[in-house]
């Protein structure tokens, strides 16, 4: 029995993690440009950034208020699209359930889809880790990831220079999930249930705030765990 | 926005932040080390494949630098990061073949 060791997983998760910063930087940055010209002041685009830590979220309210959205839709519409969070949520329950409460928050408020999806894939494919490694593992894909998203939304929100259109931020964010999701294509079952996803978060997109996605989401859900269940009972 | 008003400001802050931080420790904090039945672990373990995808089919075809419109520069670059990242198994290249051929489409196009 190998002894456990959460300083080395914390540390894997962060080498893991590193190469989101590319990512993480330029999107922090644009959310405190883009609040900025919206009329925020530097105190508050740090609250979103800090209180609320959730990049299309804060997005999404922002774009809202200056479009003078009713604030209940303001609050709703952007939690909506938080609303995929409880899925993670509910997935990494059964590794980090155990966990004591204040570790179950901290992952809670940390949870974002870089760290969840890294640490999502890592559990699933090294069942023997402990639940103290797999906290460990998960605070160290956040531990790079948290300041910076603090850091350039400052920076952004006090520079508050204009970003070009020709840098094309707005696809650094397909680029990376994109980036994430495809090591995890590792069966046919996966792939059929992102290839569901797609169509389906497509044919869906007319849906209000984004409730398109989580039918998309389940109906991939379904198909993945679906086909898993055939594969395994035409092999034995 | 016409006017600002912080008080208002603060108050959908306030309120993302509660909420945010509920929708992800619902499961977390409700169900905590009780064991789950074994089809809904069947469905979750696929979550990551079943969410990521179609939050970002939209923004590649659809995306709204360009008015909605189909820009080839960004549908290369989608499929060149999913190629890289599916054989390569390795994030970092996966990002950074993206991002050239995004650049390079872009450049090369206008």
């Amino acid at each position: 029995m190998t002894t456990s060791n959460p300083k080395r997983h914390f540390l894997r998760g962060t080498r893991d993690a590193l190469p989101f910063l590319l990512v993480i930087i330029p999107f922090a940055a644009l959310f405190g440009v883009v609040a900025t010209e919206a009329g925020l002041n530097v105190a508050e685009v740090m609250g979103f950034s800090i209180l609320v830590i959730a990049g299309a979220a804060q997005f999404t309210a922002v774009q809202l208020m200056t479009e003078n959205a009713p604030t209940v839709i303001v609050i709703l519409t952007a939690l909506a699209v938080n609303l995929r969070m409880a899925m993670y949520s509910a997935s990494l329950t059964p590794y980090l359930g155990s966990a004591p409460i204040w570790q179950r928050g901290l992952v809670a408020y940390l949870m974002v889809d870089q760290a969840y999806a890294l640490s999502q894939i890592k559990f699933e494919m090294e069942r023997e880790l402990t639940v103290s490694e797999r906290f460990a593992y998960y605070l160290g894909t956040v531990a790079p990831l948290a300041p910076f998203w603090y850091g350039a939304s400052y920076l952004g929100a006090v520079a508050g220079a204009q970003v070009p259109p020709e840098f094309a931020l707005d696809f650094a964010l397909p680029i990376t999930f994109l980036a994430m999701i495809a090591p995890a294509l590792r069966t046919f079952a996966h792939v059929a249930s992102a290839t569901t996803s797609v169509v389906l978060a497509l044919l869906m997109a007319w849906m209000p705030y984004g409730s398109g996605l989580l039918v998309a989401a389940i109906g991939a859900m379904i198909v993945g765990a679906q086909i898993e269940l055939y594969l395994e009972r035409r092999a034995s | 926005m016409d006017e600002i008003n912080h008080t208002t400001v603060w108050l959908i802050i306030l309120a993302m932040a509660v909420g945010s931080f509920l929708i992800r420790f619902s499961f977390l904090g409700v169900i905590g080390d009780r064991q789950m039945p074994e089809w809904v672990l069947r469905h979750l373990r696929y979550t990551p494949v079943a969410v990521l995808p179609g939050l970002v089919a939209p923004l590649v075809l659809w995306p709204s630098a360009t008015g909605g419109n189909l820009d080839p520069a960004r549908l290369g670059a989608a499929l060149v990061t999913l190629a890289v990242g599916y054989f390569s198994k390795n994030v970092l290249a996966a990002i950074l073949s993206g991002a050239a051929t995004l650049y390079g489409l872009l450049f090369l196009l206008s």
